[in-house]
C-alpha cells in the first residue's frame, strides 16, 4: 500500500495515512492488519496494528501508533508515496448492534493507544444509526488522540491519570459509569484497564467485549505464539479467534 | 525450465520447496496468500496422540533476526486431527506431512500408527528434537541411542517414509543421522529450533513463560548448513535442509551443502509468499547455471 500521510500527533504518536491502487476490501472494527518493516534491522516480525478508520472515499486506511520501540518508530518516518507491504484484514471485529436495537447505550472506553479500533467502531456505530459514547482514558492530555474526529461520531469523556484534561484517574473511576446505565461496553487498552473495564461491566451485568494486543508472530492462526486462555482454560488463538472477545468467553474474567 | 521434481526416499516431490512444521499450521491458513499446491510438500503442525494445551503465554521472543518460541506443541491430539482437520486438508495436491511427536516411546508408536492409517499422508516426520516439552521431545533427539531406539520402534509400525527431525542441540549430528540411519530412516530433516533464552532488562525477568525456547530465523542459518554439511558427509539418506531460509539463495546453499529438498520456518511469518518466491528462484538458478535438474545441486559444492 502507498503511504498518503503520515503525520506525527504530539511526540509519541503518529496517524499513518495508506491508500492502494485496488479497492480496500471491506473491514470492520476491531480488525487488525499486520505491516512489514523495512530496513529497521531489529525489526524482523510483522508488527500488528489495529483499524483506526478507514476513509471509504478515499480508499484510505489509517493507522494510529503509538511509538514504543524500533518497529514503531520506523513506521512514523514512512514517506510518501512509500509503498509498504501489509496483509488485511485479520481477526474478527466488535459485534455490531442489530438495528432494532437502536435505544441501546453503547460505551467505548479506550486507554492510551488503545483508542485507535475504538473510532473506527464508533464511525460504523453512528453511520448504522447509533449514538455512542467514549470515554478516553490517558496518561496526559497531550495522549488524548483524535478528538476531533471522536467528536464527531459521538459524545465524548476523558480521564487523564494526571487531571490535566477531563476527570483525573482511570477510565474506571469517570463519573459517567455511575450516572449512566450503559446496555454495551466495547474496551481496548492497557490490559489492567480492560480487566478493570471487565470488572465493572461483569458487577453491573453489562454485555463488555475486549480486543486484546497479544504479541503475534503469524497473525494467521498459524505459529500459536499469540494464544490468551479462553473460559475452559484452553489457548485459543487471539490473531484468527480474537482480537475481540466477550468477557464471558475468557478465563481472565472469572 | 530446470527439472525441479526430487525424492525422498520413496516419495516424490514436485519441487524441493516445503514449509516447516508449527510454521504454516495446516497450510489452509496461508491458502488466501498463495497457490499452496505449488509447494513440495507442508510439514503440518505437530501432532501427539493426546491433546496438548501447550505452554503458558508469553510463548515468543523476537531476536534482531529471528525469534524464540516456546508453543510447546499445542495441539488437539491425533484423533481430532484424523476427524477434523484430515478431511479438509486430504485433497490438497502436494505432499501433506505430519509432524509426529511424543512423550514416550509408546506415546510416539500410538501417534505414528494413527497417521498411518491416513491414505493422504504419505510420510511423517518424527520430532525428537523439540526443546518446548518437558518430557520426550528433545530427550531422544540428543543421544544416538535415545533416537535410535524411537526409530526402530516406529520403523515398525511405520511402512510409508519416515523422516526423522534432527536436534541441534548436540555435540555431534552426524553420530546422532547415523543412528537413525542405521535404524531404518528414509530421511533426515535438519535443523529443529537451537536452544535460547530472551531477558527484559528493565523488568529483571525472563520474557518467555518457560524461561528458554527454540531460536530460529536467518540467525540460525550458518548453523543450520554447517550441520547439513556434516550430516551429507555422515549419511546415505536424502537430507531435507531447514534453519532461517528466507530466500532463494538460501534454498540454493542448503542443497550444496547437501540437502535433496528444503523446508521454510519462521520466515513464512515475515512473507506468507517467501515459498513461492524460492520455487522460482531456484528454477532460475538452474537455468542460469545450466542444470537441467535441481537435484543436480545436491552436494554440488565445489571444494
Ligand atoms: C491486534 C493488535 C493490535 C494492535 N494495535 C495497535 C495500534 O493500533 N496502535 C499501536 O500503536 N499499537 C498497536 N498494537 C501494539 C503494537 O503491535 C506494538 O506496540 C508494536 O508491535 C511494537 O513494535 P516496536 O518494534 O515499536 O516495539 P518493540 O521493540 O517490539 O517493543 C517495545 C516495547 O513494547 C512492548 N510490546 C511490543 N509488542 C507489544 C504488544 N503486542 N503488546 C504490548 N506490548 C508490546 C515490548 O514488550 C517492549 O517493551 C497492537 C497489537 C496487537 C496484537
Ligand atoms: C512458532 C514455531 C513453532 C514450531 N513448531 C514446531 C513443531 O511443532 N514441530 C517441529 O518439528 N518443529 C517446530 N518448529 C521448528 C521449525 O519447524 C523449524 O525446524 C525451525 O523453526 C527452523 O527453521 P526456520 O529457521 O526456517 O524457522 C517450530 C518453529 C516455530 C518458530
Ligand atoms: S500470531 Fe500466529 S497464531 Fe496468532
Amino acid at each position: 500500500m502507498k503511504v498518503t500521510g503520515n503525520y506525527r500527533l504530539h511526540k509519541n504518536y503518529c496517524l499513518l495515512k495508506l491508500t492502494s491502487d485496488e479497492n480496500l476490501p471491506e473491514m470492520f472494527p476491531g480488525q487488525f492488519v499486520e505491516v512489514r518493516v523495512e530496513n529497521s534491522p531489529t525489526t524482523f516480525l510483522r508488527r500488528p496494528i489495529s483499524v483506526n478508520y478507514v476513509d471509504k472515499s478515499k480508499n484510505e486506511l489509517w493507522l494510529l501508533i503509538q511509538l514504543v520501540g524500533d518497529g514503531t518508530r520506523k513506521m512514523s518516518e514512512f514517506r510518501l508515496g512509500e509503498i509498504v507491504n501489509i496483509m488485511l484484514p485479520l481477526g474478527n471485529g466488535f459485534t455490531m448492534p442489530s438495528k432494532e436495537q437502536k435505544n441501546k447505550k453503547l460505551l467505548l472506553i479506550g486507554g492510551g493507544v488503545g483508542t485507535a479500533p475504538m473510532l473506527y467502531l464508533g464511525a460504523c456505530l453512528k453511520e448504522a444509526g447509533f449514538e455512542p459514547t467514549f470515554l478516553l482514558g490517558a496518561r496526559s492530555k497531550d495522549d488524548v488522540l483524535q478528538l476531533n474526529e471522536f467528536q464527531e461520531f459521538g459524545t465524548v469523556y476523558i480521564t487523564t491519570e494526571d487531571g490535566s484534561l477531563g476527570e483525573k484517574g482511570y477510565v474506571t473511576d469517570h463519573t459517567i459509569l455511575k450516572e449512566v446505565c450503559f446496555d454495551q461496553i466495547y474496551t481496548c487498552g492497557p490490559k489492567p484497564m480492560m480487566m478493570a473495564v471487565a470488572r465493572y461491566a461483569r458487577a453491573k451485568a453489562i454485555s463488555c467485549e475486549v480486543s486484546l494486543e497479544n504479541m503475534m508472530a503469524c497473525g494467521l492462526g498459524a505459529c500459536l505464539c499469540c494464544v490468551e486462555k479462553n473460559k475452559e482454560g484452553h489457548n485459543v488463538c487471539v490473531c484468527t479467534e480474537g482480537p475481540v472477545f466477550n468477557i464471558e468467553n475468557l478465563s481472565w474474567q472469572s | 525450465m530446470a527439472e525441479l521434481n526430487v525424492n525422498i526416499g520413496n516419495l516424490p516431490l514436485k519441487n524441493p520447496v516445503m514449509t516447516a512444521s508449527g510454521t504454516f499450521g495446516y497450510g489452509i491458513e496461508y491458502a488466501d496468500f498463495m497457490d499452496i499446491s505449488r509447494l513440495g510438500g507442508i510439514f503440518v503442525k505437530g501432532t501427539t496422540i493426546q491433546p496438548r494445551e501447550g505452554n503458558d503465554y508469553p510463548r515468543m521472543a523476537e531476536t534482531p533476526s529471528g525469534m524464540l518460541n516456546a508453543v510447546g506443541l499445542q495441539n488437539k491430539g491425533a484423533d481430532y486431527f484424523a476427524e477434523h482437520i484430515y478431511p479438509k486438508i486430504k485433497d490438497i495436491d502436494t505432499n501433506m506431512i505430519v509432524n509426529v511427536s511424543g512423550s514416550s516411546i509408546e506415546t510416539y508408536v500410538e501417534c505414528a500408527e494413527k497417521i498411518a492409517e491416513l491414505d493422504r499422508i504419505p510420510a511423517i516426520e518424527l520430532n525428537i528434537s523439540c526443546p518446548n516439552v518437558k518430557q520426550g521431545g528433545m530427550a531422544f533427539g540428543v543421544t544416538a541411542c535415545g533416537a535410535g531406539e524411537v526409530v526402530k520402534a516406529v520403523r515398525k509400525v511405520y511402512p510409508k517414509t519416515l523422516i526423522v527431525k534432527l536436534s541441534p542441540n548436540v555435540t555431534d549430528i552426524a553420530e546422532i543421522a547415523k543412528a537413525v540411519e542405521a535404524e531404518g530412516a528414509d530421511s533426515v530433516s535438519l535443523i529443529n529450533t537451537m536452544l535460547g533464552m530472551a531477558i527484559d532488562a528493565e523488568k529483571r525477568k525472563p520474557i518467555l513463560s518457560t524461561i528458554t525456547g527454540g531460536l530460529s530465523g536467518p540467525c540460525v542459518k550458518p548453523i543450520a548448513l554447517r550441520m547439513v554439511w556434516q550430516t551429507y558427509q555422515a549419511v546415505k539418506i536424502p537430507i531435507i535442509g531447514l534453519g532461517g531460509i528466507s530466500n532463494w539463495k538460501d534454498a540454493v546453499e542448503f542443497m550444496l551443502a547437501g540437502a535433496s529438498a528444503i523446508q521454510i520456518g519462521t520466515y513464512n511469518f515475515v512473507d506468507p509468499t517467501v515459498s513461492i518466491k524460492v520455487i522460482d528462484g531456484l528454477n532460475d538458478y538452474c537455468d542460469r547455471h545450466g542444470f537441467k535438474s535441481v537435484k543436480e545441486l545436491t552436494g554440488a559444492l565445489n571444494i
